[in-house]
């Protein structure tokens, strides 16, 4: 095994000084001189007609300094999906219609939020309620509420999967069994809430806009067009960012009313979200509807799968188009169906838009599937352990017509898990342990975006004194990702941490990079970072073997400041020495490598991908139904390891973000009404919920990534909630199918046993 | 109607003129600059605006400006003594007990009182005490290790 300097090691993350002295500035924290701060008035119906919006009474409040309607934004509608315009459906300020309690119908700059907020309230807008729609199977009912008008039963979108022959499939099998799933709605909540502060400077016709967001790239694309900018019109910045699981993959209202409401005054704006429209105005993980149809043969192997899924996706397509794909994608992993087939159907219903979020599409799926597999292992009386591993993918797999598999440390890890068992031996009364298997992409490979530019761009600048100057627009949203392109530069080019200057987050300095989602930026940023620095690195290794003079069958490499010869190591020169040898022969000029990462030749779904397997141990009470998690023992591969620490840090948070989607967090829904928009009411695992964890690594190397690594922040978010739902069966013998498993959801199941 | 605040903070007296319904998170924050304290909610739930009050740690969203008159408040910008960081810091930035930071600076002052008060508290005693303090990111127990190494260091710094 190649012996690395850098990568492979606990390295602390580059800001973490800035984090633990306060002195880390987010967009939450920022002002401006002769800032206005802004508001964004929404809609109280869950869907209704507007007949007329006066703003004359909140113009002439004192204070205020600009008031915006879709009078200004105009009839224009965005999103992402910039390949198929016809799924842009959401309107920048709402014009004819309202769909969910908190579209934004308009916004106001004033001197201080007081008067802001007071002006919200002199706005009058006249509606004409219409009658809503919530559920999905209610939705797509003849003579529903209809969302669009061009939108026949509120079905926005459907995706079909298939391969082999699943109705044959079927045939074959020896046991069969059919199960529907209604998994609920989950919130993000980033502790720093959806934020923007936005500058317009006139002479030039440019906005700047620092925002929270995983995506700058879209932003500024996205944002440029609904104002009609030109497209480095609009600079945005990512300052740090307290975080976003998915909810800040797309516009939002806060960038663009910030953006009109500058350009409008003349003064920097400011908006920034209340937690409350953090939770109904925001992004949600999709809800599901979820049917599933597994056939096995009697040694347990599967022959065949079916999958339907109608996702309650909200008043508008965001990102929740992609997830209709991707849970049908995830419902066959990470196992090997010879025949599958999948239909989802995306509907419209007048709540917020159900978005991406950590886990993307997979934790449903995995919810679902692993729950099913368990219950079939028991109605076979096979091992859960077993049936697994008779089934799991493996390397170099390939999946039929979709996507091959290139590492896969799954094997391994079932291995581990099934050790891990055996040692707990026989479990106290009430105790029970839930296995789930889980992979995931390492990044998407769909280019609906319609990007120009490759996936993942990136520059590296050598200066005079050796310090190395990387510019990534990887958005670190608190993953770390500064951190691991830090380390991928220092390890290629063989220096030291301390030589590295990380620029991220600005898209005027930064080539472009497409944002933190669907866990793409260690393995494409990674790859552009790495080939950036290798262009840098062929430069001074020019230098170096012209004034070492080497015999031509040796090889340079660099490391620990020194370039050498790979053979022969004693012989080499000073990393500074060669650096300021090349600056000279450059006429001066700095060094500068650039790379960039594109996949190719991978299919269409993602170059790599991640594998994994965990156990859940719960005790449950059966008079109290409350449930503690005891321990989370996962067995995880994301290929060559690049930071340790950070790694755990992706798998505990994981844990607390999945055990609390199968265990405590709900939106709760009154018709279209948020009833738990607080963080009182609505449920994270805090300190003393949360289990002791403990992670072995199956580690891989995955020939498509940097050093062979792939991704870690979201494959692991998958797991626990349906392990948990196993360990629960196992405990106490109640299967419930509809998370959170809450206590009066156990109680009640505990009853009905009983009964 | 202002008032006069005179408050001490991180060492340094201010007197201030402020309204009556005046958040000290605010004070902090929009008054004296000292952004490091966050807010991450309305319901005084979730921590990421604790600071430290003649000893003990608040949540400063909860208390009117007025109620710390007279009084020491320490945030995290007045924890490191320059560039050196207090050994909860450094332990922070050893354990990888942060990640996106929005939560830290509460956290960090809500273990520098928890160990003012407790220098060596348990596993259980950190989770209980700490309970409350809401943290999206890391999963607390990495944040548990970095307090658990953090008490140690002061009693090594203390020997
Ligand atoms: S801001 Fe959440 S408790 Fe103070
Ligand atoms: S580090 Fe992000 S909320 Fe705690």
């Amino acid at each position: 095994m190649k012996h690395y300097h850098v990568i492979g090691e606990d390295a602390p993350n580059i800001d973490g000084f800035a984090k633990v002295t306060g002195q880390a500035i987010y967009t939450f924290d920022m002002t401006l001189p002769g800032m206005l701060h802004g508001k964004i008035l929404r809609s109280p119906h869950s869907h209704a007609r507007i007949i007329s919006i006066d703003t004359s009474k909140a113009e002439s409040l004192p204070g205020v300094k600009a008031v915006i309607t879709a009078m200004e934004t105009g009839e224009r509608r965005q999103g992402a999906w910039r390949r198929y315009p016809e799924l842009c459906d959401e309107p920048v300020l709402c014009l004819e219609k309202v769909r969910y309690i908190g579209d934004p119908v308009a916004a106001v700059a004033a001197i201080d939020e007081d008067i802001a907020l007071e002006a919200l309230d002199l706005i009058e807008v006249e509606y004409e309620p219409l009658p809503a729609v919530f559920d999905p199977m209610e939705a797509i009912k003849e003579g529903a509420p209809q969302l669009h008008d061009d939108v026949e039963n509120n079905i926005n979108l459907t995706r079909h999967i298939e391969w082999g022959d699943v109705d044959k499939g079927f045939e074959e099998a020896d046991f069969i069994r059919e199960d529907e799933f209604i998994l609920p709605a989950q919130s993000h909540v980033p502790l720093e809430t959806h934020g923007s502060l936005a500058s317009f400077d006139g002479g030039n016709n440019r906005l700047t806009l620092w925002t929270s967001t995983q995506t700058p790239y879209y932003v500024q694309c996205l944002l440029a067009t609904a104002m009609n900018l030109r497209e480095n019109g609009v600079k945005v910045i990512k300052p740090h960012c307290g975080s976003g699981f998915g909810g800040k993959n797309e516009l939002f209202a806060d960038q663009f009313c910030a953006g009109y409401l500058a350009r409008k005054t003349g003064r920097p704006v400011k908006i920034v979200y209340s937690r409350e429209e953090e939770f109904t105005c925001a992004r949600r993980r999709t809800p599901i509807h979820y049917y599933l149809k597994i056939g096995a043969k009697r040694d347990g192997t599967f022959v065949a799968k079916e999958a339907r899924a109608f996702s309650d996706g909200g008043a508008y397509t965001s990102m929740g188009a992609t997830l209709l794909y991707l849970t049908g994608w995830f419902s066959a992993f990470p196992y090997r169906y010879p025949n599958y087939r999948y239909d989802g159907y995306k509907v419209f219903t007048n709540k917020s838009p159900s978005s991406s979020m950590r886990g993307y599409g997979g934790i449903q799926a995995n919810f679902c599937g692993e729950s099913q597999i368990e219950m079939l292992a028991a109605d076979m009386g096979i091992d859960p352990v077993e049936i697994r591993k008779k089934n799991a993918m493996y390397p170099n797999y390939e999946v039929p017509g979709q996507a091959t598999i290139a590492s896969c440390g799954l094997p391994e890890g079932l291995e581990k898990i099934g050790e891990y068992i055996k040692e707990r031996g026989n479990l106290p009364k009430d105790h029970g342990i839930g296995l789930a298997c889980y992979g995931f992409n390492s990044g998407g490979i769909f280019n609906w975006f319609n990007t120009p530019y490759a996936f993942s761009g990136a520059e590296v600048r050598i200066n005079i004194d050796g310090m190395v100057d990387v510019y990534s627009l990887a958005a670190d949203v608190g993953q770390g990702a500064d951190t691991t392109m830090c380390m991928i530069a220092a390890e290629e080019l063989g220096v030291h941490l301390s030589d590295i200057r990380m620029h991220s987050g600005d898209t005027s300095i930064c080539p472009s990079d497409l944002g933190a989602w669907a866990s793409r930026e260690t393995l494409m940023m990674g790859n552009a970072v790495k080939m950036a620095a290798a262009d840098a690195k062929r430069q001074l290794f020019e230098i170096a073997a012209s004034k070492m003079g080497a015999n031509i069958v040796y090889d340079l490499e660099a490391g620990d400041r020194r370039i050498y010869l790979r053979d022969r190591p004693e012989r080499g020169l000073s990393y500074y020495d060669v650096v300021r040898d090349a600056i000279r022969a450059k006429e001066g000029s700095l060094i500068v490598g650039r790379g960039h990462y594109t996949p190719h030749g991978k299919g269409m779904i993602s170059p790599a991908f991640s594998f994994g397997v965990q156990a859940v141990e719960v005790e449950v009470d059966r008079e109290t139904g409350y449930v503690k998690i005891l321990n989370v023992f996962t067995a995880h591969d994301s290929g060559q390891v690049i930071n340790p620490v950070a790694i755990r840090g992706q798998v505990e948070g994981s844990i607390m973000m999945s055990a609390g989607y199968g265990y405590s967090e709900e939106m709760l829904y009154d018709g279209g009404k948020v009833l738990n928009p607080n963080l009182v009411d609505y449920s994270l695992i805090g300190y003393r919920d949360m289990p002791s964890a403990v992670t072995v690594d199956c580690p891989t190397y995955e020939p498509e990534g940097p050093f062979g690594a792939k991704e870690v922040g979201e494959g692991i978010t998958c797991p626990t909630a349906g392990a948990l739902a196993n360990a629960i069966y196992h405990a106490v013998g109640v299967r419930i199918t509809d998370p959170p498993l809450t206590p009066e959801k156990i109680l009640m199941a505990l009853k009905e046993k009983s009964a | 109607m202002k008032r006069e605040l005179k408050i001490t903070v991180n060492g340094d007296l201010y007197d201030l003129y402020v309204e009556p319904g005046t958040l000290l998170v605010e004070v902090l924050r929009d008054k004296l600059g000292l952004t490091g304290t966050k807010r991450g909610c309305d319901s005084m739930s979730c921590g990421a605006c604790t600071v430290i009050l003649d000893g003990k740690a608040v949540k400063s969203c909860t208390i009117l400006a007025l109620q710390a008159n007279g009084k020491e408040v320490t945030t995290v910008e007045g924890l490191a003594n320059g560039s050196k960081l207090h050994p909860i810091q450094q332990s922070f930035i050893d354990h990888w007990a942060f990640q996106c930071g929005f939560c830290t600076s509460g956290q960090i002052m809500a273990a520098k009182a928890l160990l003012d008060e407790n220098p060596n508290p348990t596993r259980k005693e950190i989770k209980y005490a700490m309970n409350g303090h809401l943290c999206r990111c890391t999963g607390y127990n990495m944040i548990i290790e970095a307090i658990l190494d953090a008490a140690n260091r002061i009693q090594e710094e203390a020997k």
